[in-house]
C-alpha cells in the first residue's frame, strides 16, 4: 500500500493539469483525480457537472459535496535580448464547488451545481517589460445550475438545466510602453466590472452498454459576459489635452466558451475503474477582447485574441484499494487554444501535459475525505504577442515563457 | 493512514518548494551574460550634459534615470555590473537654486495653447534643488552639464563660491569631493574597472547655439582666456583629453570614448527653415510690395558697389528668406550711405540704411537659423526700436526699420553662417580624430556618434515601434530643448555603447528595446 502510493506520487510529480485559455478545469476533487474526467463515471454528484444524465444511476438517494482547490500558478518570462526577465506573484486562486443531488424516484433525480469553470488571476510586477498588454487580471466566473435528471431505462438516460451565471473582471494596464506622468509614472488604466450575469445551459446523455461500460455525452453552451458601465479608472495621466484620459465606463464582452465532453468509463476486476474523457473547448468565439470606453475621445481599446477550438485528451483510473480508501490517479493533454503571435502575457497558456492523484477517505458510511492533486506542466515556449498597436504600428511582445501550476484540493461528500 | 498522511504532505511540500518555473538557462544566472576581457564591477561615467541625462533644457530626476549611463549600468548588471550611483536632483522640476534664488530655469513640457497647438514651454514651479546643499559620497556618473574638456582637469569647476561668477559650475558644486577637486580626479578617485568619456561637445556647442558670436580660439593654447561661447583650440583638447584618459586609465581600467556629433544633426539647428516668411502671413503678405519697393532702392546701391548678391526682395508667391547680418561680409556701410545720399534720400536715413544693410543679405539654405530664432523672426526688436528712436528717427519709421530678419537684419546670435560652420566642423574633425586615435592607442571601445547621429538626422533610425528621427518634438530622438536627446535617444546611444563595448571586449552585454523608453513629456502648466 505504502509503496503504492509513493509510486503514484512519483508519477504524478512529473505530470501537470490546468487548462489553456482562462477555463479552469477543477470541477470536483474526485474527477480531477481522475485527470478530470467524469462524464461515464457513475461515482458521485460531481455529475451535476460533468454529466447531469448520470445522477439517476447513483446508489445513494442524497448526495451532496462540496471542496475547493489551491491553484498555485506561475509564470515566468525573459526576453535574451534585452534580459528582460519578470514572474507573476499571483494569489492563490481558489475556485469553490458545491454539488447535490436528489434521487426523488427510481427513473428521476434532481441536482444543483454551483461551480467555477473560467476564471483567471494573474499579477505581474507592475511596470514590467509587458506591462502595457497587462499589469495584472482578475477574472471569475460562478455558475449555478439546477437539473433534472431521468432515465429511459437502464440503458439510457437523459439530464440538462439552465445555467446561471455571475461573473466579474478587474484588469490593470499601462496605457502604452511609454506614457507618465510629470514625475515618471507609469500611465495606466483599471477597468472593473462586476456581478455581471448572463444564461445559459447543459445538456447530456448517458449510455450503460453493459454494467461494466458506461459512454457518457456533455454539452455545456457558450456564455458570452456583456460587462456594461463597468469602472474605467484612469490614473497617472499627464495633464495634457493630448491625452484625455479621465475615468469613465466601458462595456466589454467575455465569451465563456461552449464545450463537449464525451468519454467513456469502464469497471474492472471488482475494485478497478478507467476512463477516458475528450473536451472539445469552443474557443473560437473569443476572437478579440474590445473594451468599449465610454467617453468619445478615449480610443477603444481593440486586442485580438483570435483563439482556435481546442481539445483535451484525459485518461483516469480508481481503484477501491481498502473499504477506508479509494485511490485515483490520471493524466491529461491540455491543448492550448492560444495560436502562433497571439500569445498574450495575461493567459500565456502553450499546450500542457497534467499529471493528477488525488484519494477518497471513507469515514463511516456517510461522509468522505476526498483530495487530489495537480500538477501542470508546460513547455518553455518562445512566443510573442504581434497585435498590439503604438500609432498604427505593430510592436510584437515577444520572448521566454515558463509556466506551471500545481493545485491540492480538498472536499467534502456527504451521502444519504 | 497516519503514514499516507505523512507522505502526502511530504509530496506536498516538495511541491511547494520546487514549484517556481525554472528556465533552461535563465537570464538571471551568472554566466548567462559576459562582459569579455572587460570588468564592469565598477562602472564610472565622464562628460557633460549629455552624460548627466541632462534634456529639455534641465536637468531633473527622470532625465537623469534615463541617462545613457545609468541605462548602460543596468544592463551592465547582467553582467557583472555593480551598484550605479547618480547625484540625482530633488526634483522633476529642473533648475537650479544657489542660496535661494534660483540660477537655472526649469525643464520644457510640451503644452497646447489655447488655439489647440502644441508647442515647448517652461514647467512652472520653484525648483527645490538648491546647489549650495552639498550631497555626500562619490557618485558613478560624473557628468557635469556645461562641462568643455578642458574644465573636467580645473581645479575649483565645483567651488560653490565660484558659481556666481561662473568660475565654478553649480552642478558639480553639487557632488565635488572638495572645493579644489577636478572632475576627473574625483572620477579616477572611484578606481573605476570601467570608464566611458564623452566629451568635447560644448567646445564647439555652446559657440554654435549661440549663433557663432564667440571667438574660434584655435591656435590659443591658453583656456583661462577663453569666453564661454568661444571654440577651443583642438591642441588644449587633444592635451586636456589624453591627459583624462590616463588619468582613467591608470588603474588598469578599460573603457569606451565617444566622438562628437556634427551640430547639424540636431534639431536646434534644423528646424527654423532660412526662407519662413509666408506670403499667407497675414502680418507680413500685405507690406510685402512696400516693403520690396524700399529695399528696390537698396538693392540698386548693392547693383552699383558691384554686390548684386546681396539684394533683397520677398515673394509675393512663395516663402522668402530672412534678412541676416552676415559679419564675414566686407562691410561696406560708408560706400551704401554715400551711394543712397546720391541716389537721392536724405542723409540721416541714408546713414542709418547703411549701417543696418552694411553686412547684410537674405539668407540661403547654407545659413542655419537656431532654434530660438522661431520666436524672434517678424517680430519688433524693441532694442534697435530704442535705439532708432534715440537717434532722432521717428517713432513710425523706427518701428517699420525694426522687425527682426524683415527690415532689421537677424543678428549673429541668430544664425551660423557657412563660416561660422566651418570653424565648428574643422574643430569637431580635429577632436574627433584625437579620439579615434587615442582609442586605438589604448585599444578601448570607441563609438562614433558623430556617424550614428548622422543617420538618426538622415532618414533615421527603424525601432520596433517606428523610426527615430531628429524632427524636433516629433521625430523622437531629441527632447525640448533641440540638443540633448529624450530617453529614447540616450536608449540608443546606449545601445551604440554597448554595441562597442561587446565588439571590443567580446562581452555580449544585453542591449534595451528603446521604443520603451519615453519621448517628450506633455503637461500644461
Amino acid at each position: 500500500m505504502k509503496k503504492l502510493i509513493l509510486l503514484a506520487v512519483f508519477a504524478l510529480a512529473s505530470a501537470v493539469t490546468y487548462a489553456g485559455g482562462y477555463r479552469v478545469s477543477l470541477q470536483g476533487n474526485k474527477s480531477l483525480a481522475m485527470g478530470h474526467t467524469g462524464v461515464a463515471v457513475i461515482n458521485s454528484s460531481e455529475l451535476v457537472f460533468f454529466n447531469p444524465a448520470g445522477l439517476v444511476y447513483l446508489e445513494d438517494k442524497f448526495n451532496v459535496t462540496a471542496g475547493m482547490h489551491g491553484v498555485f500558478s506561475n509564470i515566468a518570462y525573459q526576453d535574451a535580448e534585452t534580459g528582460a526577465n519578470a514572474r507573476t506573484d499571483s494569489p492563490m486562486g481558489t475556485p469553490l464547488y458545491f454539488y447535490a443531488s436528489y434521487k426523488a424516484t427510481d427513473w428521476l433525480a434532481f441536482g444543483l451545481g454551483v461551480y467555477t469553470p473560467y476564471g483567471s488571476s494573474v499579477e505581474y510586477e507592475d511596470d514590467w517589460a509587458g506591462s502595457h498588454l497587462v499589469n495584472n487580471i482578475d477574472l471569475q466566473a460562478i455558475y449555478i445550475q439546477p437539473t433534472v435528471s431521468f432515465k429511459i431505462n437502464d440503458k439510457l438516460s437523459f439530464g440538462g438545466g439552465p445555467i446561471y451565471v455571475t461573473g466579474s473582471v478587474n484588469f490593470n494596464r499601462n496605457l502604452n510602453r511609454t506614457l507618465t506622468d510629470l514625475e515618471g509614472n507609469r500611465a495606466n488604466v483599471t477597468i472593473d466590472a462586476s456581478g455581471v450575469s448572463s444564461w445559459g445551459w447543459v445538456a447530456s446523455a448517458m449510455f450503460n452498454p453493459t454494467d461494466n461500460l458506461h459512454i457518457g455525452a456533455t454539452y455545456r453552451s457558450e456564455i458570452i459576459l456583456d460587462a456594461e458601465d463597468g469602472d474605467a479608472d484612469f490614473e497617472n495621466v499627464p495633464n495634457s489635452p493630448l491625452t484625455p484620459f479621465a475615468d469613465t465606463t466601458f462595456n466589454a464582452s467575455l465569451p465563456m466558451p461552449a464545450e463537449m465532453t464525451v468519454g467513456m468509463s469502464y469497471d474492472f476486476c471488482e475494485s478497478w475503474t478507467v476512463a477516458f474523457d475528450f473536451n472539445r473547448t469552443f474557443w473560437n468565439v473569443y476572437n478579440s477582447l474590445d473594451i468599449d470606453f465610454k467617453a468619445e475621445d478615449i480610443p477603444d481599446s481593440k486586442n485580438a485574441r483570435n483563439y482556435k477550438n481546442s481539445s483535451i485528451y484525459r485518461f483516469g483510473v480508481q481503484y477501491d484499494a481498502t473499504k477506508m480508501f479509494t485511490l485515483r490517479a490520471g493524466y491529461y493533454f491540455d491543448e492550448s487554444p492560444v495560436r502562433e503571435g497571439y500569445f498574450a502575457p495575461e493567459t500565456p497558456r502553450n499546450d500542457s501535459n497534467n499529471f493528477t492523484a488525488g484519494l477518497t477517505v471513507n469515514i463511516g458510511e456517510h461522509l468522505q475525505i476526498d483530495a487530489s492533486f495537480l500538477y501542470s506542466h508546460f513547455k518553455e515556449v518562445d512566443a510573442s504577442y504581434n497585435y498590439y498597436f503604438e500609432n498604427g504600428v505593430a510592436v510584437p511582445f515577444s520572448g521566454t515563457y515558463k509556466t506551471n501550476a500545481f493545485v491540492p484540493g480538498l472536499g467534502l461528500t456527504y451521502k444519504l | 493512514m497516519k503514514n499516507i498522511l505523512k507522505y502526502t504532505f511530504a509530496l506536498l511540500a516538495i511541491g511547494f518548494v520546487s514549484c517556481e518555473p525554472e528556465f533552461d538557462s535563465p537570464v538571471t544566472d551568472d554566466g548567462f551574460y559576459t562582459s569579455g576581457t572587460a570588468n564592469l564591477s565598477k562602472y564610472v561615467s565622464v562628460g557633460n550634459s549629455l552624460t548627466a541625462g541632462y534634456a529639455d533644457g534641465a536637468l531633473y530626476i527622470t532625465g537623469q534615470k534615463n541617462s545613457y549611463p545609468n541605462i548602460m549600468a543596468q544592463q551592465f548588471a547582467f553582467a557583472g555590473g555593480g551598484e550605479f550611483y547618480q547625484p540625482l536632483m530633488n526634483d522633476n522640476i529642473g533648475g537650479l537654486l544657489l542660496g535661494g534664488a534660483q540660477i537655472a530655469e526649469n525643464r520644457l513640457v510640451l503644452a497646447v495653447d489655447a488655439n489647440g497647438n502644441p508647442g515647448p514651454v517652461r514647467l512652472e514651479g520653484t525648483p527645490t534643488t538648491d546647489v549650495s546643499n552639498k550631497l555626500s559620497g562619490s557618485f558613478n556618473n560624473m557628468g557635469v552639464p556645461g562641462a568643455k574638456s578642458f574644465h573636467l582637469v580645473a581645479p575649483g569647476y565645483g567651488n560653490v563660491a565660484g558659481v556666481p561668477t561662473g568660475a565654478a559650475n553649480p552642478y558639480f558644486a553639487r557632488f565635488a569631493s572638495s572645493e579644489s577637486a577636478t572632475v576627473i580626479g574625483d572620477a579616477a578617485a572611484q578606481n573605476p574597472t570601467f570608464f566611458s568619456l564623452w566629451i568635447g561637445n560644448n567646445d564647439i556647442l555652446s559657440y554654435a547655439t549661440s549663433g557663432g558670436v564667440g571667438v574660434d580660439q584655435t591656435g590659443n593654447l591658453d583656456p583661462s582666456t577663453y569666453g564661454s561661447n568661444d571654440i577651443t583650440d583642438p591642441n588644449v583638447f587633444a592635451s586636456v583629453y589624453s591627459q583624462m584618459v590616463d588619468a582613467l586609465t591608470a588603474g588598469g581600467a578599460k573603457g569606451v570614448l565617444i566622438n562628437i556629433p556634427e551640430v547639424t544633426s540636431i534639431p536646434f539647428f534644423t528646424t527654423v527653415p532660412f526662407a519662413p516668411l509666408s506670403p499667407l502671413n497675414p502680418d507680413f503678405g500685405p507690406q510685402i510690395p512696400a516693403l520690396n519697393a524700399q529695399y528696390a532702392l537698396l538693392n540698386q546701391a548693392f547693383a552699383y558697389l558691384g554686390v548684386p548678391e546681396r539684394s533683397i526682395q520677398f515673394s509675393m508667391s512663395g516663402p522668402s528668406a530672412v534678412v541676416v547680418q552676415d559679419e564675414s561680409l566686407v562691410d561696406i556701410s560708408a560706400q551704401l550711405t554715400q551711394v543712397l545720399i546720391g541716389g537721392g534720400l536724405d542723409v540721416p536715413t541714408a546713414t542709418i540704411f547703411g549701417l543696418q544693410y552694411g553686412q547684410a543679405r537674405q539668407a540661403t539654405s547654407s545659413d542655419l537659423l537656431v532654434l530660438t530664432s522661431s520666436s524672434v523672426i517678424g517680430t519688433l526688436n524693441s532694442d534697435r526700436l530704442a535705439q532708432l528712436i534715440a537717434m532722432g528717427v521717428p517713432q513710425e519709421q523706427a518701428a517699420q526699420l525694426s522687425v527682426n530678419g524683415i527690415t532689421y537684419p537677424m543678428q549673429d546670435q541668430w544664425v551660423l553662417i557657412p563660416a561660422e560652420q566651418q570653424s565648428i566642423s574643422t574643430a569637431a574633425a580635429s577632436y574627433n580624430a584625437t579620439i579615434e586615435t587615442l582609442a586605438g592607442a589604448k585599444g578601448l571601445a570607441f563609438v562614433d556618434a558623430r556617424a550614428a547621429l548622422a543617420r538618426v538626422a538622415n532618414g533615421g533610425i527603424a525601432y520596433d515601434g517606428g523610426v527615430l528621427t531628429s524632427q524636433f518634438v516629433t521625430g523622437g530622438a531629441f527632447s525640448l530643448d533641440g540638443v540633448h536627446p529624450t530617453p529614447r535617444g540616450y536608449a540608443y546611444t546606449a545601445n551604440l555603447i554597448i554595441r562597442a563595448i561587446n565588439e571590443t571586449y567580446d562581452a555580449t552585454i544585453p542591449t534595451v528595446h528603446i521604443g520603451n523608453y519615453a519621448t517628450v513629456t506633455l503637461a500644461n502648466n
